[in-house]
């Protein structure tokens, strides 16, 4: 959302109203010049210019550190055929390059731009509550307390587009079980790290799109122990990069994205219903189920159709018809026996 | 500062300058790949936002050249108003080029079902009508019509600006920011609006 602000640089400025250039200006935008500078074959100025004259030029194009990188690291997998699908993959470059991840800012590009410098080592995810037997995973846990394999999955974000993505991870069914659930455990409650430190839209309101954070999730038990229920720790058969939730986030892809929580530290056995972080903030329009529903529309997105990014430019997109769950009804349709989905959307 | 006649063209020249840029911006940021890995909310976004933005701007132009007694701002109002026009059309055109790609019945919908939808419609069609009036031929035919009809421009920014709030998600600070100023702006022409004159 901090996009839009571009436009006012060197025109509005001035005004009362506007506090400072650098305010203006998203840091995003900012940087990003130098890459266009640098596309251009403007970057051959810069460096046949002398070393310091170079860096104040690289200073004034807004990164004068040298950019974190975040590793990730190939991993070993089997392909599980029986989740495999015929669409073609959405390339990686545009799975990792448009995220939804408020931490890191409400914009597309916020999350790749923001979250490059997150900690996941060390990680502690925790599987508690109504559970006889409590679990501590850390990082080095989370790739082998069950034998990975791949999935290929559709994920439907609410906003109306749509992407086919290959996931490696392990079933969340197979983690719960393990922690063996008591008769009182009726749900799961998932929460996404806490760390304003790290993560500047939960240090600042403007940045994290008013959202309370930590953010929250939740499914049914019946769901979670659904076989698409998926915990997923890589994609493209390398682990998770931050912007799309390492070292771990869930899966669940006859849901809106949004359920998908990401950069998961907590799991917790409920006798109730959790709370979800967009039923929170607008529950007219947030349901705690969100099953992909061509019937029931968002108030600003027909859910009818999407969008689905594929592999071509701007003007090879396609906008298909959305199936009911997402198109995984077979599978999930029988959790909801009896539900009217108008209702609990 | 004097502006005088023979000044003008070179102050119009500078406004076309400060208006394209961005767009100019905008064709390098998708062209070089850095609009993000789905470049459509992106587009659609920052040319909305564009619109609003100049917007703002053309209604800052006569209570500025009021202030600080600067008569000559008032000549570039109608360039400033059509880029606000040009760049509505850049953020209709992609919403329904990119976004709904080019679906008819897909587009009747929306408009008719999303309130926020229809509110910007809305919008567009006031500021298409202030463009093609905007001609002075045009102005010279309408009379005091003319000052009428473009009163509505005070309307268009409101809309704007609600079509902005319901857009988002979450983010309400920085809507809520646009429907301040527009507020503001549209509380200086008070006196003038309500009183007869104007009818």
């Amino acid at each position: 959302m901090t996009n839009k602000r571009v436009f006012i640089k060197g025109i509005l400025n001035k005004a009362t109203w506007n506090t400072s250039d650098n305010e203006v200006t998203p840091e995003a935008v900012f940087k990003s010049r130098r890459q266009i500078i640098k596309t251009l074959g403007l970057g051959a100025v810069g460096a046949s210019l002398s070393t310091n004259v170079n860096a104040g030029l690289i200073d004034l194009f807004g990164d004068s550190k040298p950019a974190e990188k975040f590793t990730i690291k190939p991993l070993d997998f089997s392909e599980n055929q029986a989740f495999k699908i015929s669409e073609q993959l959405t390339p990686e470059t545009k799975v990792t390059s448009h995220n939804n991840f408020y931490e890191f800012g409400t914009s597309k590009s916020n999350p790749i731009e923001n979250a490059q410098g997150l900690k996941v080592e060390p990680w502690t995810l925790t599987i508690d509550g109504e559970v006889d037997h409590p679990i501590t995973l850390n990082y080095d846990d989370l790739y082998k307390i069950v034998a990975l394999e791949e999935r290929t999955y559709r994920l439907r974000c609410v906003e109306a587009w749509s992407m086919v993505i290959p996931w490696v991870g392990f079933s969340l069914a197979d983690l719960i079980k393990k922690a063996a659930p008591n008769s009182k455990a009726r749900y799961v409650a998932f929460e996404t790290l806490y760390d304003p430190e790290q993560m500047p839209g939960q240090r600042n309101r403007f940045v994290g799109g008013g959202i309370n954070y930590p953010y929250v999730e939740g499914l049914t038990l019946a769901e979670a122990m659904n076989d698409l229920s998926f915990l997923a720790v890589g994609l493209y058969g390398k682990t998770l990069p931050p912007q799309n939730g390492a070292p771990i986030r869930l899966v669940v892809p006859w849901k809106y994205g949004f359920k998908s929580i990401k950069s998961v530290v907590k799991i917790r056995l409920t006798d109730k219903k959790p709370p979800t972080s967009w039923n929170l903030l607008a529950s007219h329009e947030y349901g705690f189920y969100a099953n992909v529903n061509p019937n029931v529309d968002h108030p600003r997105w027909s859910q009818a159709s999407e969008r689905r990014i594929g592999a071509g430019g701007l003007f090879s997109a396609k906008r298909i018809p959305t199936l009911p769950f997402n198109g995984y009804g077979e599978q999930v349709a029988n959790l909801y026996k009896g539900l009217d989905l108008r209702k609990n959307f | 500062m004097k502006v005088n006649r023979k000044h003008l063209p070179w102050v119009k020249a500078v406004f076309h300058l400060f208006a394209l840029a961005p767009i100019i911006y905008l064709f390098l940021l998708v062209f070089a790949d850095q609009a993000g890995g789905d470049p459509v909310q992106f587009i659609i976004h920052y040319t909305g936002i564009g619109a609003l933005n100049t917007l703002l701007l053309t209604l800052l132009i006569s209570p500025a050249a009021k202030k600080f007694k600067m008569s000559w701002l008032m000549q570039t109002r109608r360039l400033v108003g059509l880029y606000v026009f040009a760049y509505a059309t850049l953020h209709v055109a992609s919403y329904f080029s990119f976004d709904l790609l080019f679906e008819w019945s897909l587009l009747g919908e929306e408009v008719i079902k999303r309130p926020y939808i229809l509110v910007g419609a809305v919008a567009y069609l006031i500021l298409f009508a202030l463009s093609v009036t905007s001609f002075k031929k045009v102005m010279a035919k309408m009379g005091h019509n003319w000052q009428k009809l473009h009163n509505w421009v005070y309307f268009a920014v409101i809309l704007i600006s609600i079509h902005f709030y319901w857009s988002v998600k979450s983010e309400i600070i920085e809507p809520s920011i646009y429907i301040f100023i527009g507020l503001l702006l549209v509380g200086l022409r008070f006196k003038k609006l309500t009183s007869k004159k104007a009818r």
